[in-house]
């Protein structure tokens, strides 16, 4: 196993759609070699891509000069990854998706991003720079999920 | 970067002689899919059962998501049943949470989703 505690791996995309994958890839590696079971890579695959689609769509706004950055930092028991662009942030968190509602078209199809990244990792905080200059959404995946 | 969507469309008789609709989609399922995916969808729409493949699909985002649940809401307006298979065991448990099981049978298989219809 490479030792990886204390690592910091960074990555900027293009806002692009699409080079979402290229974080998702970079975050499965570094999980893979934190020891994280497949299962649990994949959820963290998922969960960085929502986050990534989210400051390339709405952060920066498909704008291709700006760029998201993530960072990817290692500790001893999780990983921790966040998600930065130059937009507002979240003002407040958007109501849970109803699958009843969407079915009935009372409710847009998409929008579950947000959800599903609350409901694939251990922590999720979207966070907004004080002096209004970008927000980044932060991520934690904890290694000891699969024994609690 | 993203991996085009492709769908054929193939239909097949169930042991009882029903004739089903089957959508097998290749690729990514993301923004970019909405032609391939709902394209396909609107050739089959209205006549019998409905089964979409994606046994051959690695990467769903939540766009991709929402291209289903389209086809689901239009499905359900006529009455025509929709059952999903192939996902992997992570993509199963992400239509789960979302809800769409409640829609649509999430089946490990072709011949399961062809007996659950």
């Amino acid at each position: 196993m490479v030792e990886t505690t204390g690592t910091c791996v960074e990555v900027r995309l293009p806002s692009r759609l699409g080079f979402e994958k290229v974080a998702m890839g970079t975050a499965a590696s570094v999980a893979q070699l934190m020891g994280f079971p497949p299962e649990r890579i994949e959820d963290l695959k998922t969960a960085v891509a929502e986050a990534c689609i989210n400051a390339i769509e709405h952060g920066n706004q498909l704008n291709e000069k700006l760029s998201v950055g993530v960072i990817l930092s290692a500790s001893a028991d999780e990983l921790e990854v966040k998600v930065m662009d130059n937009g507002a942030g979240v003002s407040k968190p958007p109501p849970t998706p109803d699958i009843d509602r969407k079915i009935h078209g009372e409710e847009d199809p998409r929008g579950m991003g947000m959800f599903l990244i609350h409901a694939l990792v251990d922590e999720a905080e979207w966070v907004r720079d004080s002096k209004g200059k970008g927000s980044y959404v932060r991520l934690v995946i904890r290694l000891d999920k699969e024994g609690e | 970067m993203q991996t085009d969507t492709r769908t054929t469309i193939e239909h097949i008789s169930s042991p009882n002689g029903v004739s089903i609709a089957v959508l097998r989609f290749t690729g990514d399922i993301s923004t970019a899919s909405k032609e391939p995916v709902l394209g396909a969808w609107q050739t089959v729409s209205g006549a019998g059962p409905v089964l979409l493949d994606f046994s051959k699909v690695e990467y769903i985002n939540s766009s991709g998501i929402g291209l289903i649940i389209t086809i689901l809401m239009e499905a359900g307006k006529i009455g025509q049943k929709v059952a999903i298979f192939g996902l992997t065991p992570h993509f199963q448990k992400v239509f789960t949470l979302v809800g769409i099981g409640k829609y649509a049978g999430l089946h490990k298989d072709e011949p399961t989703a062809v007996a659950a219809l």
